[in-house]
């Protein structure tokens, strides 16, 4: 690539235009949905975007229809999403669910503000963790990414569509005020290089076909409406040939697959990153925004000669447990994780950990993103044996 | 003229443009992080930092500009330069200002100066000079910008004219070119010495 087309391919980006950028390199090709801060430019963009890359955009009536259009585009085989903040996410759940249950590969983008109900619709908060894990009904598995930045938030779209086509899952894609409205200076990466993933097909005659047997993976190639084969959707338990059963046994191998299928593809779909983790003896596990204060406060407390470092997670649900693990090397004295919640992910740390180190909180929610020198208190303090299992106030 | 640490190629500078809703902080900011981004070649990120009126309420946008690859954190911590806009973000922001950094001030707005600040304070009545020598109130962030230039050594004057012509909407021009030469004319007889060479080492 000549210096030249490498200038053009620079752009300063904001995280919702990456996002946007991200969705139609991965090949998104359907947009339902109904705008709201600070989620608004994703929609604004793929409006006019996507038609022309020979897409559809719709503005929706709401939130729970947007997600309804969604699955019924994907249904025809169109990769779709839609965007999101808070409130449009409560609505969103339990469609969510019936594209948990039937299969259907969606993206769903929540660019998280401060709740709950309207909250504070421009300012930064973390408190849709739990939301993205449980908020639809049922023992469902969950597929959750965060970005800590515009790159990210481009690769972790691609990356999204990716992991629905291929285990034919919702995934959620969780962003928070501060990543959606940043704006940073990014090089695109050629469309060419991406690796983008298809879904699998059904495939053979039309008549007997089972659109729910799935394969070893544990995923059923995918019978799209109006291509010629046969299928029945539906939010009921269902046999593999996709209709209605109660039968225990398959119920039982149902729920049981839908979380397999992901379990067994659990390490390729993690994504984490560590900053040194080696030597560390004060460990902080953090995602989007508050990632970058995080790294910076460990930067900070490195030249102040304390053994500290990053975990940086950006696969959050399934969680990314056995990293977390790993990331103890044999000095861990404490972990520490900062959220803008009053402590949502720590739980699944302390879980983790399961009682190798003090496992320390501290929450930021005030709508502002941690300052670093918050984060580095805590490091120190840590360091110095001052810290317990008590939630330190960040603000 | 603000004493930026460090050269070119270990170099962090923190801008804050902070006001009133609807002054132009953000677009302001967007046209700064690009003339630094894109055109000068550091590494930036732009944020922002407001409540849901359009216009009105207190709104602030920051860049962090950087030699290095990365930016670790993204908002502005200790700004080498603010720009305040009103009387609100003056008393509110400028005692957070690095010692031997600037505070470039629209006195249109901001009457009182008095405030304790680390930083050498720079009045200019940019929304003044929108209005009588541009024509456009609007056009104040322009101005705004064009006075960053005369204060911040880090971005040629040329940079943010393209920056500032890549934003503004089509037969606005020779307007916000006209916007950008009065606030770096006014503020240039503001500041003492000449401007420093770019390539030049500056010291604290």
């Amino acid at each position: 690539m000549n210096a030249m087309v490498e200038t053009q391919n620079i752009r300063m980006m904001q995280g919702n235009e990456a996002v946007a950028e991200g969705a139609l390199a991965a090949g998104c090709r359907f947009y339902a949905g109904y705008p709201i801060s600070p989620s608004s430019e994703i929609a604004e963009i793929l409006s006019a975007r996507l038609p022309r890359f020979g897409g559809r955009f719709i503005q929706m009536e709401d939130e729970i229809g947007s997600v309804a259009a969604i699955i019924g585009a994907s249904l025809t085989g169109a990769k779709s999403m839609t965007a999101t903040s808070g409130p449009g996410f409560s609505l969103m759940q339990e469609n969510l669910g019936y594209a948990s249950l039937a299969e259907i590969p969606i993206v769903i983008v929540n660019v998280m503000r401060v709740g709950p109900s309207t909250g504070m619709p421009t300012s930064p908060s973390q408190g849709d963790v739990m939301q993205a894990r449980w908020g639809t009904h049922g023992d469902h598995p969950v597929v959750a990414l965060a970005p800590s930045s515009v790159k990210e938030s481009f690769q972790l779209t691609v990356e999204a569509f990716n992991i629905s086509e291929e285990l034919r899952v919702p995934v959620i894609l969780l962003l928070d005020e501060v990543i959606g409205h940043m704006r940073e200076k990014v090089l695109l990466p050629d469309p060419g290089s991406l690796r983008v993933s298809e879904r699998k097909k059904a495939s053979g005659p039309r008549e007997g076909l089972l659109p729910y047997k799935p394969d070893a993976d544990g995923v059923p190639p995918m019978a799209l409406f109006g291509q010629g084969h046969r299928c029945h959707v539906t939010g009921l338990y269902h046999d593999e040939r996709g209709f209605a059963s109660s039968s225990p046994a398959n119920a039982s191998a149902l729920i049981r697959r839908l979380h397999d299928k992901i379990e067994m593809a659990k390490d390729r779909i993690t994504i984490t990153q560590g900053v040194g983790l080696d030597d560390a003896e004060v460990v902080v596990v953090a995602y989007g925004s508050t990632a970058r204060a995080s790294l910076r406060a460990v930067k900070d407390a490195r030249e102040k000669g304390i053994k500290a470092g990053l975990l940086k997670l950006m696969t959050i649900w399934p969680f990314p447990a056995e990293r977390v693990k790993a990331a103890l090397g044999p000095k861990v004295k404490h972990v520490i994780v900062p959220e803008m919640n009053l402590g949502q992910l720590v739980g699944e740390v302390e879980r983790a950990v399961y009682g190798a180190a003090p496992v320390t909180p501290v929450s930021k929610v005030s709508g502002h993103l941690f300052q670093p020198v918050e984060v580095l208190r805590v490091i120190e303090d840590a360091v110095a044996d001052r810290v317990g299992f008590t939630n330190r106030r960040g603000g | 003229m603000i004493t930026v640490t460090g050269t070119r190629s270990n170099l962090h500078v923190e801008v804050r443009l902070a006001g009133t809703g609807g002054q132009g902080q953000v677009l302001g900011s967007i046209i700064l992080a690009e003339a630094a981004g894109i055109h000068e070649g550091y590494t930036v990120v732009q944020t922002q930092d407001y409540g849901p009126e359009s216009r009105g309420g207190a709104s602030k946008a920051e860049v962090v500009i950087s030699s290095d690859d990365e930016v670790d954190y993204p908002k502005v911590t200790i700004p080498d330069l603010l720009v305040a806009m009103s009387q609100d973000a003056f008393n509110k922001y400028c005692g957070d200002v690095k010692k031997g950094g600037a505070v470039l001030v629209d006195a249109s707005w901001v009457k009182d100066t008095s405030k304790p600040c680390p930083g050498k304070v720079y009045s200019l009545p940019i929304t003044e000079i929108a209005r009588e020598q541009v024509g456009k109130t609007l056009a104040a962030n322009v101005v705004a910008l064009g006075a960053v230039v005369g204060v911040l050594d880090i971005i040629s004057y040329d940079s943010m004219e393209k920056a500032v012509l890549a934003r503004v909407p089509r037969g606005t021009e020779d307007l916000n070119r006209k916007a950008l030469r009065a606030g770096y004319e006014a503020v240039r007889q503001l500041v003492e010495g000449s401007k420093l060479h770019r390539e030049t080492e500056v010291h604290t």
